[in-house]
């Protein structure tokens, strides 16, 4: 899910060896001594060219991070509830921060409504080892809600229908 | 891939390697020269170690990834989250069309009148009206496209 915070002001413009970066590591990071060494040989690239380029993308926010993305069935966490408020409008921003802060609280995002099928703007994507403990931290973010909040739903996931992650298309 | 992988049985008998693997490396990789002699260090295991767990790791599908976690956003992209209500005689049908679409990067069946949720990835912004409408005519069924409008966290990580 690499869905991020923008940390910059600017919009990194992404090279043309940028790109070659991403495509040749989307399905992942070579699992070798020297994976920088390893990506410029593929690349035609200098190690420390490549390493560079890591670190720049990774400051402007185009990479979260370099990092392992677990299955969170495996792991245990086989309850993951999307919760789902209804908040009105004056208050959301306000709730939105309050809600993300929450330890446990993974994702939190302001979403358009779909009346009448859908009447949640407030989106906290909370995960755990039983539906108790899922909705236990719902009636946490309910606490905070107070009465800015006229209902909420907890959807919980069922099935991994696809998961491939974020993908530069070789265009 | 396939249209629905189940959900797997929960492993409850990692390793202490495997546990400090999983841990550490789902809050990145320092960008350094030899970085994984670098988690391998702070781990205290030798590099070898280190990068055999990480293979097994994967091969096992415990970690469905290992790499650099773009955000299509800051890439000039677009990104959704997208909701069908799909019947379920059509759900697995459904399910398969909807995952043929390459800006599909992951899909989920939630419990719900809307029981199919997507996040879509595109090259450009305007790509996802094109994108839905595409969906939409492929599986017959509307999409509800639900953009984030303000984001307050994104944090993932899971400890074992």
């Amino acid at each position: 899910m690499s869905i991020s915070t923008s940390r910059s002001d600017t919009e990194y413009v992404l090279g043309e060896r940028d790109r070659q970066i991403i495509l040749a590591t989307q399905e992942g990071l070579p699992l070798v001594p020297d994976p920088w060494g390893e990506l410029g040989r593929q690349l035609g690239l200098p190690a420390d060219e490549v390493l560079a380029r890591f670190q720049r993308m990774q400051d402007a926010g185009v990479i979260r991070r370099v990092a392992a993305v677990p299955d969170h069935y495996r792991l245990g966490y086989r309850f993951n509830g999307m919760t789902v408020w209804d908040v009105s409008d004056d208050a959301i921003t306000d709730m939105g921060r309050k809600v993300g802060e929450l330890p446990f609280v993974s994702h939190c995002y302001r979403r358009p409504r779909h009346l009448p099928y859908w009447s949640y703007n407030l989106f906290a994507m909370v995960h755990g080892t039983s539906r108790e403990e899922v909705e236990d931290k719902a009636s946490q973010i309910q606490a905070v809600l107070g009465t800015t909040c006229q209902g909420h739903t907890i959807l919980y996931s069922s099935a991994i229908l696809k998961k491939t992650g974020l993908r530069l298309r070789k265009s | 891939m396939s249209a629905a992988t189940e959900l797997h049985q929960a492993e409850n008998d990692f390793t202490e390697l495997e546990r400090a693997v999983i841990n550490r490396l789902q809050t990145g990789l320092p960008l350094v020269h030899s970085p994984y002699a670098a988690v391998a260090c702070e781990l205290g295991v030798t590099e070898q170690a280190l990068l055999h767990t990480l293979a097994d790791l994967l091969d096992r599908r415990i970690l469905t990834r290992f790499g650099p976690m773009f955000h299509a956003g800051e890439m000039g992209g677009g990104l959704t989250l997208a909701a069908m209500r799909v019947p379920e005689p059509d759900f697995e049908k459904v399910a398969k069309t909807v995952n043929s679409f390459g800006e599909v990067a992951h899909n989920y069946r939630r419990e719900h009148e809307l029981n199919m949720w997507f996040v879509l990835a595109t090259e450009t912004p305007e790509d996802i009206t094109r994108v839905i409408g595409e969906i939409e005519s492929a599986t017959g069924y509307p999409v509800y496209n639900m953009p984030k409008e303000e984001e307050f966290h994104v944090h993932l990580h899971f400890p074992v």
